[in-house]
């Protein structure tokens, strides 16, 4: 396969990864960049976006399936558009974090690992996001909420539900 | 966005540009950025490292080992080019100092790199980032940007003929890959499982070279150290333990957040002066003082304790990371010995089968315990086990797990005992931590 002429990626991921390649003095430290900025785009790791990507370092679609299975951020099945992720761990949890993930778990209608009927949403508990003296925090995709209360939850997710709305009537 | 705090106590020195803009790198040089680099490079490696020693610095990620020494131990002579990595995958529960470097003071971390690439001859430094911190990655690549521009960074570094390349990196999710040789194979593009010591980085490190890797925050120390020089540096500090640290107030505290105090200072003024005392009024009932690995201390136990390496040490806890966890008489311990061990059950990487089954077993027994079911003999049975991880592992992660559960048990043994013979726990506001065992 070319991958120039059958790239999976917009131009401009590919142009990314082409000087991703080049960045580094060993070509394969561009593998889990590349992963993290592909799932970005494609919103997983398909196995066109692992078949590609190995295609593109010059090793294996296992040894690429072989580290991707390794970091938690690395999902093989498509998440929400806002992937809502809690962290739960202790300096949140003393501060009433799982209080928090209760309550999106509520408004959402949804569970640990799940997804919102129209895809807007997945929600997810998360270890340690390194925000802890600004507790309880969360990460919708990688932007950072802190400082929260349960009674915060609503306004953030009709505040991401508008984005979604404004970007798909585009 | 993170909050900024402050308090009198305070000697601001890594923090001293925070909130100032010093990301744009013309404010940093305005602020007197890139001038410790410079005299760097007149000065030459020797007497960078001489200064290095001088300071005291020690290594901030949580070993405390001294930098100066650290630098020298590369070899002068190597066949392989040497490389400067700096760790900025911060993940140990209760550490977000490197977030607010980052986010405030990246060009430090670039300075810093430079200076330690002057020091051991190296031409390549990487600053690896969690994967998490999308934003402060681009802030950073941002900030290597403008340093190319400027020819701070590149083939003529300041004009000389000295080059210098700085390469940023990401994770992907991983606590593992916070240690050394696995953060190395991360780089690398690999699982990040950590690699057989010896050979030590400094000989066999990334790509097989001869690499110094430390710390974001050590590396945003040093060129502070430059500018006001190893000895007044060291002199901010206790004997032994030169200079600050970004201490993380988390927990239950009233003013929770980041405060750059000098090594040494008492830990119980910080969590009822800085800090403001337990959040709500109520009483301390525990306090884990160097992020989440470290053994929790009691009350009595933290009247006279200077926070440095050697005096945490001696009251059987570590500095670790200097993330404070503080800690409430409302708090379930077992609760939060679960949380913790939950935690390093997810992250251990498998590699070795004292962390691996060790972390899985100490999660089911807790788990049970919390949820009522515990037997009597779970309690010593807990602490065995614990104790049976430590040193067997090949990297530290299995002692991270089980000293904090053998603390917990040894120091709140009344409360798991509390807990036994179908008791409700006293303090649970909710059930069992759902994390999912993967």
């Amino acid at each position: 396969m070319n991958p120039e002429s059958m790239s999976i990626f917009s131009p401009q991921l590919a142009a990314r990864f082409d000087a991703l390649v080049q960045k580094y003095p060993v070509k394969r430290s561009a593998l889990i960049p590349m992963l993290l900025y592909a799932q970005d785009e494609i919103g997983y790791l398909s196995d066109a976006v692992i078949a590609e990507v190995a295609n593109r370092i010059g090793i294996t679609e296992l040894e690429v399936r072989n580290v991707a299975t390794y970091y938690s951020m690395l999902r093989f099945k498509p998440a929400g558009k806002y992937n809502i992720q809690v962290c739960t761990n202790i300096s949140c949890m003393l501060r009433g974090a799982y209080e928090v993930f209760e309550r999106f778990q509520e408004e959402l209608g949804i569970g640990e690992k799940g997804t919102t009927p129209d895809g807007v949403f997945s929600l997810e508990e998360v270890e340690c996001i390194g925000a802890c003296c600004w507790a309880p925090a969360i990460q919708i995709n990688y932007e950072f909420h802190d400082e929260l209360s349960p009674d915060h939850v609503p306004g953030i997710l009709s505040g991401y539900r508008g984005k979604a709305r404004a970007e798909g009537s585009h | 966005m993170p909050r900024l705090v402050s308090h009198p106590d305070e000697v601001k020195i890594i923090s001293r540009r925070f909130g100032m803009g010093a990301e744009k790198i013309d404010r940093y040089v305005e602020l007197g950025g890139y001038e410790a680099a410079k005299k760097c490079l007149a000065q030459g490696p020797e007497w960078i490292i001489a200064e290095m020693k001088t300071s005291g610095l020690r290594g901030r990620g949580g070993a405390g080992f001294p930098t100066g020494m650290k630098w020298s131990f590369v070899p002068k002579q190597s066949a392989k080019p040497k490389y400067v990595l700096v760790n900025g995958d911060e993940s140990e529960p209760g550490t977000c100092k490197d977030h607010l470097i980052f986010l405030h003071d990246p060009h430090a971390v670039i300075e810093g790199t430079i200076i330690a690439g002057l020091a051991i001859g190296a031409k390549v430094g990487f600053i690896y980032l969690r994967g998490e911190y999308r934003y402060l990655i681009e802030i950073v690549e941002k900030a290597v940007a403008d340093a190319y521009e400027r020819g701070f960074l590149g083939k003529n570094i300041f004009g000389s003929d000295t080059e210098f390349e700085v390469i940023t990196q990401t994770g992907a999710g991983a606590y593992e890959v916070g240690e050394e040789s696995a953060l190395m194979e991360s780089l690398e593009g690999k699982r990040g499982v950590p690699r057989i010591k010896p050979p030590f980085p400094a000989v066999v490190g990334l790509y097989g070279g001869p690499t110094v890797i430390n710390n974001a925050e050590t590396i945003a120390s040093v060129p502070h150290i430059i500018d006001m020089g190893g000895a007044a540096y060291c002199g901010v500090g206790s004997p032994r333990n030169g200079g600050t640290r970004l201490f993380g107030l988390s927990g239950h505290v009233e003013r929770p957040g980041v405060y750059e105090l000098p090594m040494g200072y008492n830990l119980k003024k910080m969590i009822y002066e800085v800090g403001g005392g337990v959040r709500g009024g109520r009483k301390l009932k525990a306090v884990v003082p160097g992020g989440s690995s470290t053994p929790v201390l009691l009350p009595e136990e933290i009247e006279n304790l200077g926070m440095d390496f050697d005096q945490v040490g001696k009251a059987g806890s570590m500095l670790g990371s200097g993330g404070v966890v503080v800690i409430d008489d409302q708090t379930c311990i077992v609760e939060f010995a679960l949380r913790t061990i939950s935690f390093y059950q997810h992250e251990s990487c498998g590699w070795c089968i004292p962390c691996r089954e060790g972390t899985d077993w100490l999660k089911k027994s807790l788990t049970r315990f919390h949820a009522g079911f515990g037997a009597a003999s779970d309690i010593d049975n807990i602490q065995y086990l614990a104790e049976n991880m430590l040193g067997r592992t090949f990297c530290p992660l299995g002692d991270a797990a089980a000293m904090p559960t053998i603390g917990f048990v040894k120091k709140f043994r009344k409360e798991f005992e509390d807990h036994l013979n179908g008791k409700p726990c006293p303090f649970a506001k909710h059930g069992a931590p759902q994390l999912t065992v993967v």
